[in-house]
């Protein structure tokens, strides 16, 4: 294949993208909002949908920062945390703020706690912003573990929402949780997806590519920098809250812990650096995957061998499916799906 | 180049959607007229938690085996069970509620046992909503013992402020009685969990009544290093330690205690650190060592008899470890076992002999009244004493014995305690008081 060829492929994608992307986002507003909710049952709703829509979010939120704006954090599960207790704390102590304010709070706080401890990007970089990132994970998980006051003194540190309703809708059942979810999922990913098309995004990518270059054709650095962390612990603050209330329903503090940073990672790095879809897809692999495998090796095997062992061949398989897709593409899955499309859309003659 | 695999790529697409859709969309199709109970089991076969968890689901399914090979189930139901694992995380335990809730083969759901209590919590509103029972043997939020808030929830046999209660009234007999208790110094290690925490609150009300000094020292998850709380207590030098671990950190802190000079003896573990697979992981240190359950040891019931007979020598039994037949938790998951069997047996005798939905066992529970006869017909005499719940009641028990280990069984040191349940009900009932209020619920009275 010359390279010609491959430009004039990509070009045809490009347009065949332009063409698509609304009438796909139709179609997922339709199936999203209509079907599902119509015809899903609470297995799915509750343990498949829910989670997915969420670690999507924050995915998207971390993508943000470390795959548009190039700045790498491990602190996600602290400012998941802080948008969790903030909105509890809200819903809890000012009962007439009507549910998305709580929630606009949590973020708003979360975001706050992200520029705080992304001031050291302005001086460190890289592995070493990701050293000092870790002390947002480990002194925000510690700070609602200590502080009585923030699970308002509950015995076990538990915090569970205390109300979910908005304009007088009752959101608590699994039809309520799913649509609170996706609605603030889509908003949420709407707005993303015109910030990094907008200046900012631009910005953002310039001081990724190479920060020195950024500031030379005039960028302010430092200012983008801590808008990223602010946007990005925004959006994970706000999927945080979701997480402990849309979600599990009651959380505490070791619900945040790094082992969750470390997830959100992973969803980013997997399903694809700087692409808005990445989030989804890499959520699909981190959190369907492993429920598939279970189902799959339940059906094949249950019974015939000991669970434990069904467990450690399950998790071998899903360390090596990692493996095997960065190996595949390194740029990640939304890279690889990209090319797969462009090969089964490709039109025949061209071959 | 990728082009040539393109069919056979979609082929693998296609297989995978069709996998997919077989796995999740399984099992929806119900027989009728199926005569059997489905209680699923969540399970943790991997991890720091594993050691403490496998026999207890060995103790209650072996008992459900041999309840369905020799009486054919509970009168004629046969019980039925699969596994879902949860690798004791919070997510993976909704999954598999959420998997499991639905019922198996045209059996409703009867009950959950979720042996995680992190996981129980996590269930509190969803079973609630659901009507399904969430039954947590000597775990749980205390605060359910009010059933009138928690309906669907049953901390059965031994709450945690009755376990911290009975421990300090054990402390209180060795000083020579509770007036003795002031100046004492009683130091809580702790797995620093919400079921770590639990104790909190009472040992504060205990020693605020009794006057002992009250330390508190988390260890966090899954402490399977504890030298800085270990070189705390020998600085703080406390007269008495109440562990409360779980899985892999009781055999690690007693291994700590013996490096750093603490004598074993004055250790007394919680329910959760009183097992033989907690001991026996760590030697020779733990001769000596103390603790406080509301399940005995042994495999000299006649219960055990009738197991081994009928499930262990036929090959049909669950456990892992032949050692474990008879260890505390092995005959906890007995206990759990009978427990439920019996609420369902309750429950059967007012809806008929059949499969139950999670509403009618909430009933047989409520009303569940196990009698010393019952238990001598059952063959389990000593292995747990009567248990009566009720609406007001969901703990039933509330008393523990404390065993020591001599480095290759438990001897009982202590007869039946119990616990200050008139000191400690007030504080139950405002916490449940507090629960009802956040969340709008009215309190049943019936």
């Amino acid at each position: 294949m010359t390279a010609s060829q491959d430009l004039g492929e990509r070009r045809s994608i490009r347009s065949l993208d332009f063409l698509v992307a609304p009438a796909i986002a139709v179609a997922f507003a339709v199936v999203g909002f209509g079907v599902i909710p119509a015809f899903g049952n609470d297995y799915w709703l509750n343990a498949i949908l829910i989670p997915f829509l969420i670690m999507s979010l924050i995915g998207l939120g971390l993508n943000l920062l470390l795959g548009y704006a190039g700045q790498a954090s491990l602190g996600s599960g602290g400012f998941m945390a802080v948008g969790a207790y903030v909105t509890y704390n809200v819903l809890l102590r000012l009962p007439a703020l009507p549910l998305p304010f709580a929630l606009l709070i949590g973020g708003l706080v979360a975001g706050a706690a992200g520029v705080a401890f992304g001031l050291p990007s302005l001086r460190i970089r890289a592995f070493y912003l990701l050293a000092s990132t870790l002390a947002a994970q480990f002194l925000l998980e510690w700070l609602f573990n200590q502080f009585p006051w923030f699970s308002n003194y509950s015995p076990s540190g538990l915090i569970s929402a205390p109300r979910l309703e908005f304009l007088g809708y009752d959101l608590t059942d699994a039809r309520g949780r799913y649509l609170l979810t996706l609605t603030t999922v889509s908003l949420l990913t709407w707005l993303a997806y015109n910030l990094v098309r907008s200046q900012t995004g631009r910005n953002w990518q310039a001081i990724r590519d190479m920060d020195t270059a950024a500031a030379i054709i005039g960028i302010p650095v430092g200012s983008n920098k801590l808008l990223a962390f602010f946007v990005s612990s925004f959006v994970i603050g706000v999927g945080g809250a979701l997480w402990a209330f849309a979600y599990l329903g009651s959380v505490d503090s070791r619900t945040f812990s790094l082992d969750r940073s470390f997830t959100v990672m992973f969803i980013v790095i997997i399903g694809g650096l700087g692409s808005i879809s990445g989030g989804y897809i890499g959520a699909a692999f981190m959190v369907l995957l492993p429920i598939l495998i279970d189902r799959v090796a339940g059906a094949l095997f249950g019974g015939a061998i000991d669970g434990g062992q069904i467990q450690n061949l399950q998790h071998a398989l899903f360390g090596a499916l990692i493996i095997f897709f960065l190996a595949k593409e390194p740029n990640g899955l939304a890279a690889l799906i990209k090319t797969f499309a462009a090969r089964i859309c490709k039109p025949r003659s061209s071959s | 180049m990728l082009r040539r695999f393109k069919p056979r790529l979609r082929t693998a697409g296609l297989a995978a959607t069709l996998t997919l859709a077989a796995a999740l969309g399984g099992g929806i199709a119900y027989a009728d007229e199926a005569k059997v109970q489905y209680l699923p089991l969540q399970t943790y076969r991997t991890g720091a938690y594993a050691s403490s968890g496998t026999p207890i689901w060995a103790g209650r399914l072996d008992y459900f085996t041999y309840l369905n090979e020799t009486q054919g189930g509970i009168n004629g139901v046969k019980l039925i069970w699969d596994e879902c694992e949860t690798n004791y995380e919070v997510e993976k335990g909704v999954e598999c509620y959420e998997r499991t809730k639905g019922g198996k083969d045209g059996s409703p759901t009867a009950a959950v046992f979720p042996n995680a209590d992190h996981i129980s919590k996590a269930l509190i509103e969803r079973s609630a909503k659901d009507k399904i029972p969430v039954v947590t043997l000597a775990y749980g939020l205390t605060e359910a013992v009010d059933g009138s808030v928690f309906p669907y929830y049953f901390p059965a046999i031994l709450s945690f402020y009755s376990e911290a209660s009975s421990v300090v009234n054990f402390i209180a007999d060795k000083v020579g009685g509770k007036d003795k208790l002031k100046g004492v110094k009683i130091a809580t290690v702790y797995h620093d969990s919400p079921y770590g925490r639990e104790t909190i609150a009472p040992l504060e009300l205990l020693a605020k009544t009794y006057g002992f000094e009250n330390i508190q020292i988390p260890v966090p998850h899954p402490g399977a290093d504890q030298t800085a709380q270990w070189a705390k207590v020998r600085e703080l030098k406390p007269d008495w330690i109440f562990l409360r671990g779980w899985g892999v950190m009781t055999p690690v802190a007693i291994k700590t205690a013996a490096k750093t000079g603490f004598p074993v003896d004055h250790i007394i573990g919680g329910v959760w650190s009183t097992s033989e697979e907690d001991v026996r992981p760590a030697g020779a240190a733990g001769k000596g060592y103390l603790g406080l359950t509301p399940f005995p040891a042994g495999a000299n019931f006649p219960i055990h008899d009738k197991i081994k007979a009928e499930v262990i020598d036929k090959n049909k039994s669950d456990l892992r470890d032949p050692k474990s037949f008879g260890s505390v938790y092995y005959n906890s998951g007995l206990v759990e076992a009978i427990l439920i069997t019996e609420a369902i047996r309750t429950a059967q005798g007012k809806f008929g002999a059949r499969a139950l939905n999670g509403e009618e066992t909430q009933w047989g529970l409520e009303h569940l009244n196990i009698t010393e006869e019952r238990i001598k017909e059952i063959g389990a005499t000593g292995l747990f004493p009567p248990l009566k719940l009720g609406l007001h009641d969901h703990e039933g028990g509330g008393q523990a014995k404390v065993l020591q280990w001599d480095g290759a069984k438990w001897t009982a040191v202590s007869d039946w305690i119990h616990a200050d349940t008139d000191l400690l009900k007030p504080l139950i009932l405002e916490k449940s008081a507090a629960y009802a209020k956040e969340k709008g619920i009215t309190p049943r009275t019936e």
